[in-house]
């Protein structure tokens, strides 16, 4: 049964990888444009007080009605599309580069550096990523530039793991050998000849990184830790709608649709990319 | 054997535990900014910073600073709290029950959500069963699990009598029931990873050999995974909930503060709004401790339960 469904199955999967690489990016396309354009498609300023209309339901004049405050939610909800999108792209770019440099440096030379490296990925697997996250945001002050720097600290880790391993069973290989014999330096043959094979695994773990990051953004503003309010923010948002769960449950629930919105287009791309960059 | 294994296990864990160690202290101390700015504010008076300084070891060099913290933790001293002036030892203490119960019965769901769902996929691998589970973790990855929390307490707590909005019971059986909702959200957190590792490793063991064999045999699929594979599949369970802990772990910290539940992750957050820079950090160091003995735990376990793996 198995053996059957195994020979048939690489052109489907390529279809259906296809598949989700285009909705994926189209998801994504949409909802980055609706961000972008925010304040343009949005008809009213994402930190106006109206009084007059305070937690007004769904109309044509509010579309998705409005908070305790009268502030409009889709006006808010498209807003903090382009600033947790921004922080959640933002923030990956660090780790992905010390993570991938340190990995394959580990990886490549072994010996001390590796223990070293491999030591301190150990260690800080060991922690609960939320406990790591809100104790350095916590010593580093509340806010974006805390989210940024905490990131940084924290998510390295996986690429270094990922790049290590790669690298380490890459070093083995004839392109590698060929290239030493040539007398290329080693920082030669890690960026130009190793790095290119091995970027695939870093890069399309990146893309779930980037959804884990910007819940990650979306549960420190919850908290109070991130986004400071009023700024609009998907966290802050569903944390003041909290107080309305019994009235007002769409308060709470819509921005959480869009994080998940989001993280589904990023792991479509993900997932389409895995396999159309799989060497064949 | 076992307990030797076990023993030798205990022992290495001690280079981890200093390590962790190591970062919880230098990741409250290291990271630019001092402190008493952080905590007093930035305008506060020179003098009161001062104060501060003394009155908590600031002042002095931080190697002496460590080795303070170090001798304490050897004496069994967390620190004082700042903001109840008691050992942080005695707010903890009463803590570890809610935040345990979370975690095992969030363990349980998780197996109950993803061990299904992952031999449905195995069984019928690349076809539309397989498909349909493998998008749930791709949902599943962005789904904040405080969102979660509040939308079971909004759509389910809010219209089942007997499930309590939040809170922790005084009796076991009203504890038990309070947990059902906040162990629903941890495990649908961690169900992403579970599924996804599960179901991989399922499909690995149908290829052994011992599964050709039963199939030799003329015994259809689904027999062949209860009676012989379902066996081999609970020990990667065990494996993938292990790696995973701290992700689980961590889940329980929002999804305490959502259905105010007085374990440990509710006091972690309370303390870091509070700015209670002791408990936190004793806090940090007890959660990291907790998620490398669970996992000195599971490997127990996996080890009990397959002969194939070594004892050394």
């Amino acid at each position: 049964m198995t053996a059957v469904s195994r020979s048939e199955s690489p052109k489907a999967v390529r279809g259906r990888r296809s598949y989700s690489l285009a909705i994926g990016a189209g998801l994504l396309g949409l909802i980055a444009a609706a961000a972008v354009l925010a304040p343009w498609i949005t008809p009213y300023d994402p930190l106006a007080h109206d009084l007059e209309s305070i937690l007004a339901p769904p109309s044509s004049e509010h579309l998705l009605g409005t908070d305790h405050l009268g502030r409009d939610v889709w006006t808010r909800l498209l807003h903090a599309a382009r600033l947790d999108l921004l922080i959640g792209i933002g923030a990956v770019i660090t780790p992905f580069v010390t993570g991938t440099l340190l990995g394959a440096v580990a990886g490549y030379y072994g010996g001390r550096i590796d223990l070293v490296v491999s030591a301190a990925t150990d260690m800080l697997f060991a922690f609960p990523y939320y406990v790591l996250i809100i104790a350095l945001v916590f010593s580093l002050g509340p806010g974006i530039p805390s989210i940024f720097i905490a990131m940084a600290i924290v998510a390295w880790v996986s690429y270094a793991r990922i790049v290590r391993g790669e690298v380490l069973s890459a070093r083995g290989q004839q392109y590698v050998m060929a290239a030493k014999t040539l007398g290329y330096t080693d920082l030669r043959i890690i960026v130009r000849h190793i790095l290119p094979n091995v970027i695939t695994q870093p890069v399309t773990y990146a893309m779930s990184d980037i959804v884990v990051i910007i819940v990650g953004v979306v549960t420190l503003s919850y908290l109070g830790l991130g986004v400071p309010p009023p700024t609009p923010d998907w966290g802050s948002m569903i944390a003041s709608g909290q107080s309305f769960l019994t009235t007002h449950w769409q308060l709470s629930t819509i921005p959480g649709i869009a994080v998940v919105l989001v993280g589904l287009s990023f792991s479509l791309i993900g997932d389409g990319l895995t396999h159309r960059l799989r060497p064949e | 054997m076992a307990l030797r294994y076990f023993l030798r296990r205990l022992l290495r864990m001690i280079p981890v535990i200093l390590g962790m160690t190591i970062i919880v202290f230098f990741m409250i101390h290291l990271v630019p900014g001092d402190p008493a700015r952080t905590l007093l504010g930035p305008r506060a008076p020179a003098e009161a910073i001062e104060a501060f300084n003394l009155r908590w070891g600031f002042d002095r060099p931080l190697h002496e600073q460590f080795l303070s913290f170090l001798s304490g933790l050897l004496q069994g001293d967390l620190g004082t709290s700042m903001s109840y002036n008691v050992p942080t030892t005695e707010l903890v203490a009463g803590r570890f029950t809610p935040t345990l119960l979370l975690m095992g019965i969030a363990a349980l769901f998780a197996i109950v959500i993803s061990l299904p769902l992952a031999v449905v996929a195995a069984l019928r691998e690349e076809r539309t069963p397989d498909h349909v589970v493998r998008v749930i973790p791709m949902v599943g990855l962005g789904l904040p699990a405080f969102w979660v929390g509040i939308l079971l307490l909004t759509f389910v707590a809010l219209r089942v009598d007997w499930l309590p909005v939040g809170g922790y019971g005084a009796t076991w059986p009203d504890r038990l029931i309070a947990m059902i909702l906040p162990g629903l959200t941890v495990a649908i957190g961690i169900a992403p990873f579970t599924i996804r590792s599960l179901r991989s490793s399922l499909i690995e063991v149908m290829e052994a050999d011992y599964i050709a064999t039963a199939r030799a045999k003329g015994l259809a699929g689904a027999r062949v995974l209860w009676a012989h594979g379902l066996r081999n599949a609970v020990i990667p369970t065990v494996t993938v909930l292990g790696v995973n802990l701290g992700w689980l772990v961590g889940n329980t910290l929002i999804v305490e503060k959502v259905f105010a539940l007085p374990g440990l992750g509710a006091l972690m957050i309370d303390a870091v709004l509070e700015r209670d820079f002791a408990v936190v950090q004793g806090l940090a160091l007890i959660f990291g401790l907790l998620v490398v003995l669970v996992n000195l735990l599971a490997d127990v376990v996996r080890a009990s339960l397959d002969p194939r793996v070594q004892l050394t």
